[in-house]
């Protein structure tokens, strides 16, 4: 086999994966900038004062804060629990009906997020059910499902069903065999998922704008500060917050699932 | 025996048991919250709107999908088509490189660095990424700057006097929409791309340049068509989120409407829930038919 790639090719890929990163780094570098009614490059000048008014004098950044994390840790939850149920249904079987079940679980996140937000909006309207973070979370949990889903059932596949036999051949019973063999051996991936569900949800903008009523989370905060500026660093500060939120679940679910043969995160 | 060891049994003996119980509680959220809010919509879409009250008739009539054959209404449809597939195709040309070197020829550590290379930019806030394209499309951020530097603005200047694409700057243009979209949903056509490609054997690449292809001849004829299943699986995800999204073509681009929008501003502001549900049908029945035809092309084992 070839090991030298050839010039073009590194060229392009290359490339490519600056184009992906480049954009990024100058969120980071804006967050310094001493301008703040435009976005002009280079720099006037660097401070770092942008920080501390963020902290200390913009009290409307805190409520949808506090909304966000609240709203992406009771999703992830629920959907831990959701995905983890159907992953160990449907890991090693087969049966009637199988794959329309994966086709329901995929979905919410394979159509538009704007039809899934619609949808929500028009059925909560219906049925008279008040905006509220109840309403947020519903949304929010129905496509962190498939995320652990995904992360579950990879696992549950390279799992041999010979260590689950073992244990109930020792004399253990379905609830002994899920504490001390099953979760033990899903940890890593379930962390996995919960983890790549909470940044999901975190920084999820479009189902949310239907689902939200009056309330804000970070991201519709920051969406608003991009239609309607005032202090931009400061919105480069709350970006880089909700840029670190997404990327450090990342990275550890990486890290959790490096060594199997699964990688967390494939499917978005 | 106590009632643990009693159910274990019992899961021993009826297995469907077991698989029913586990499956109840997501089905019952999936079904209820998500797919009784789709069939909400979908029935939405059969109802209209007065036009005097400007109340919704809860009565069944097609005249809603009627309204969406009107010139300003089908023209959102068509632009927004035309961007999904105008992103689509430019996402295939830029992942490709990428997602063959990653496949091919990185190893060890050039491994790690392609997959969270590829990873960190498609899990990355969505919004973070729009916002830094603000930044650099901006008339005075650092796109101009660099064409000043460089004196390559006469480039931009060409692009932007295109006709119908063009426009006064790139961030009130829908060269500048295609950017953001072709930036904020390339990592979702690299990686099923990078996964069929994974599944090429090298042998096969080798046997075709032993039996005296050039390297162009085994990429059209042994590469392309084992790369295609992971391409249309990519293709599934950029054209369906082209096609849904309303923010990037609100912050970035001319006003004119997408699909996305329009159901936004009519179940807003315009209070026109059946348009508004019509119109969200048209990517439902899109993806749809993609979908079947993708399945046939072997896709979905790609994903």
């Amino acid at each position: 086999m070839r090991s030298e790639a050839p010039l073009t090719l590194k060229l392009a890929a290359f490339a490519g994966l600056l184009f992906l990163h480049l954009p990024i780094l100058l969120i980071f570098l804006y967050a310094f900038t001493t301008e703040e009614q435009t976005f002009q490059f280079p720099p006037p000048g660097l401070t770092t004062q942008w920080f501390g008014i963020a902290w200390n004098d913009r009290p409307d950044i805190w409520p949808p804060l506090y909304l966000s994390l609240q709203v992406a840790a009771v999703s992830t939850v629920i959907a831990l629990i959701l995905g983890t149920l159907t992953a160990a249904a449907m890991a090693n079987t087969r049966f009637f009906g199988r794959e329309q079940i994966t086709l329901l679980i995929l979905l919410p996140i394979a159509l538009p997020g704007v039809i899934t937000g619609i949808s929500l909006r028009s059925a909560f309207s219906i049925m008279d059910i008040p905006f509220s973070t109840l309403t947020i979370i519903l949304g929010h949990a129905t496509f962190c499902i498939v995320i652990v889903y995904n992360n579950a059932v990879a696992r549950f596949r390279r799992l041999s069903g010979g260590i689950l036999e073992a244990s109930a051949d020792l004399g253990a019973n379905a609830f002994q065999t899920f504490f001390y063999i099953l979760l033990p051996n899903l940890g890593t991936a379930l962390l996995a998922g919960g983890m790549l569900a909470f940044a999901l949800s975190f920084d999820e903008v479009i189902v949310t704008t239907f689902t939200a009523g009056q309330q804000s989370t970070l991201p519709i905060w920051m969406l608003q500060e991009l239609i309607r500026p005032r202090q931009r660093p400061v919105t480069n500060v709350v970006a880089i917050v909700v840029f670190a939120a997404t990327v450090v679940p990342i990275l550890l679910a990486y890290w959790l699932t490096r060594d199997g043969g699964e990688t967390a995160g494939g499917g978005k | 025996m106590t009632v643990a060891d009693r159910l274990t049994t019992l899961f021993w003996r009826r297995p469907t048991l077991l698989l029913t119980l586990l499956l109840v509680p997501p089905l019952l959220w999936l079904g209820v919250v998500y797919v009784g809010s789709l069939a909400t919509l979908l029935l939405q879409s059969f109802y209209s709107i007065d036009e005097f009250s400007g109340l919704v008739v809860r009565e069944f009539t097609l005249k809603t999908y009627a309204e969406l054959l009107r010139p300003s209404n089908f023209d959102v449809i068509a632009r927004t088509l035309l961007m999904s597939a105008a992103v689509t195709a430019a996402s295939v040309i830029v992942a490709f490189p990428i997602a063959y070197m990653a496949a091919r020829y990185a190893r060890g550590r050039w491994k790690a660095v392609f997959y969270l290379g590829i990873m960190l930019p498609l899990w990355s806030s969505y919004l973070v990424k729009v916002y830094a394209w603000k930044l650099i499309l901006a008339k005075e951020g650092i796109l101009t700057w660099i064409a000043t530097q460089t004196h390559s603005q006469f480039l931009i200047d060409a692009a932007l006097s295109l006709p119908y694409v063009g426009g006064n700057s790139l961030s009130t243009s829908f060269l500048g929409t295609f950017l953001v979209f072709t930036y904020v949903w390339l990592p979702f056509m690299i990686l099923p791309m990078q996964a069929s490609l994974e599944r090429v054997p090298a042998s096969l690449m080798e046997a075709s340049a032993d039996l005296g292809a050039t390297p162009a001849q085994t990429f059209r004829s042994v590469t392309l068509p084992l790369a295609l299943p992971g391409i249309i699986a990519g293709s599934i995800f950029t054209f369906s989120l082209t096609m849904g999204d309303y923010i990037i073509p609100q912050i970035i681009g001319t006003s004119a409407n997408f699909i996305g929008m329009a159901v936004y501003k009519l179940q807003g502001t315009a209070g026109n829930i059946p348009l508004a549900a019509a119109f969200a049908v048209v990517p439902i029945a899109i993806m749809l038919v993609y979908l079947s035809l993708a399945k046939r092309g072997g896709a979905f084992d790609a994903i």
